[in-house]
């Protein structure tokens, strides 16, 4: 066995013992970025192979915490892929506007720049206090961040270029107060978020949702536990309701792509079609 | 540990910045459409890019060239690009995987998160191919690769438009090639025991 089918192997008893003790199942994670995030933890937690760590992770939360972190957070920006915004703003809002009330679900938000993104958008579409954005991460960690909607200064303000690309109508600045170097999102805009910790991997379905997105999150599954996520995101979406994917993700040979449509060629926006 | 010499490699991976495209178009146009194990590519794109230089490289050479698609399996005679934004990585299974995890050496897609995830899957059967861009991204990917036994080649900085990238890459791995753009082709058909 050469020292990488076995670090494998380590990896695949950890995960094992991570899912009976603490509940997250990460065995059906693809291996790559896996295996990546795990030696990137590794050779900052003085553990010499995680075959030793293993002992500890196993009873020491606080530890455990660390790893947890080091596996899920996923970076995220506002408006990342202008032309992705351009486009709902087009091509779905005006389908949402038809409805008296919108229900979004966004799954893996991480700190939450993406549902901000979101409600920024629907506010300058019309649909204020019309909508609530139910965003949810496997990582009750970032759920806080995303919660207090405080971001560094910087950031921010790198992303008003997206912004302005994907045909903001306002000013950028106009949705957030900075302070020193840090900068708090408007409180209007986190009355319309749900921020609650969710497991795609084990939790179950959320009811009547029009709008789903989960970009970027699934490419680190495996097909079986994307079937999965795919299938709880189905029988969460009302007929006519619109599911988004990353820029490299589709519906190609999944289960349920019979029952949807793409409505742009470029993007991956898929429409759930209506019962025959 | 059994050394790489027997032409029995299983897959190409190059990285390339600065100069890339111009580097890219001679390498990829030089191949020949039956080239017999796939050819995955970093280069360094701006995060808004399509994939408008895949479509133009594939246009240009006959050999097959495409982003790569996540959990795509990789086929012989393929050339992956990594799309805008990714990390692209390989599976055990031969499989393409992407990551938006945070960009390394500053870049996303990285060359390093490339040839790291590739010499981790293909060992002694991987060639790593560095050629001209600013800044160090592949140098400790094109070590890894070294150190699993696989086959090393580094454009000769002086032939390089940008000479960081080899540079760095030569001052970490005393590579097993160094060698100009023009020869790449040709060598690459050696190393896998056939003449262009």
């Amino acid at each position: 066995m050469t020292s990488d089918e076995l670090i494998d192997l380590e990896i695949k008893l950890l995960m094992e013992g991570i899912y009976q003790v603490y509940g997250y199942d990460f065995r059906e994670y693809s291996e790559a970025s896996l295996r990546r995030r795990l030696l990137q933890w590794l050779s900052g937690s003085g553990f010499a192979s995680l075959s030793l760590a293993q002992s500890s992770l196993l009873r020491d939360r606080e530890l455990f915490a660390t790893l947890l972190r080091g596996i899920t957070v996923n970076v995220s920006e506002m408006f990342r892929d202008p032309p992705f915004f351009k486009a709902i703003r087009e091509l779905v809002v005006p389908h949402l506007k038809t409805y008296p009330f919108v229900k979004i679900w966004h799954a893996g938000c991480a700190s939450g720049e993406e549902a901000y993104s979101m409600a920024i958008l629907l506010e300058e579409e019309g649909l204020k206090g019309r909508f609530r954005i139910y965003a949810t991460d496997i990582n009750e960690e970032v759920i806080r961040t995303a919660q207090a909607g405080i971001y560094p200064l910087q950031e921010l303000q790198r992303f008003t270029r997206s912004y302005q690309q994907a045909d903001g109508t306002g000013s950028f600045s106009d949705y957030y107060t900075a302070r020193y170097d840090r900068a708090i999102l408007n409180a209007s805009l986190r009355e319309n978020i749900v921020f609650a910790a969710h497991n795609l991997a084990v939790d179950a379905d959320f009811g009547e949702m029009n709008l789903i997105l989960c970009r970027n999150v699934m490419i680190y599954f495996k097909q079986p536990l994307k079937e999965r996520v795919l299938g709880l995101f189905d029988s969460s979406l009302v007929p006519g309701g619109f599911l988004c994917l990353g820029t490299k993700e589709s519906l190609h040979h999944r289960r349920i792509s019979d029952r949807y449509e793409a409505i742009t060629p470029r993007m991956q926006i898929y429409r759930k079609r209506y019962a025959k | 540990m059994p050394n790489s010499r027997g032409g029995h490699f299983k897959a190409v991976v190059l990285g390339v910045s600065t100069g890339g495209v111009a580097a890219l178009k001679f390498i990829l146009g030089a191949l020949p459409p039956d080239f017999p194990i796939p050819v995955l590519i970093v280069t360094h794109i701006t995060p808004d890019s399509d994939d408008s230089l895949a479509v133009l490289l594939d246009t240009l050479s006959a050999i097959r060239i495409k982003e790569a698609d996540e959990m795509e399996a990789i086929t012989s005679g393929t050339v992956y690009l990594a799309p805008a934004n990714y990390h692209l990585l390989v599976e055990r299974e031969h499989l393409l995987a992407l990551s938006i995890d945070p960009p390394v050496n500053f870049a996303r897609p990285s060359v390093d998160v490339l040839f790291e995830s590739a010499a981790e899957v293909y060992g002694p059967a991987l060639i790593g191919v560095i050629m001209t861009g600013a800044g160090n991204d592949g140098s400790n990917g094109l070590l890894k690769i070294k150190n699993r036994g696989g086959m090393t080649i580094v454009q000769d900085p002086a032939d390089a438009k940008m000479d960081d990238m080899p540079r760095s890459a030569l001052h970490v791995v005393k590579a097993d090639h160094v060698v100009c753009l023009k020869e790449i082709p040709a060598l690459l058909m050696r190393l896998i025991q056939r003449k262009p």
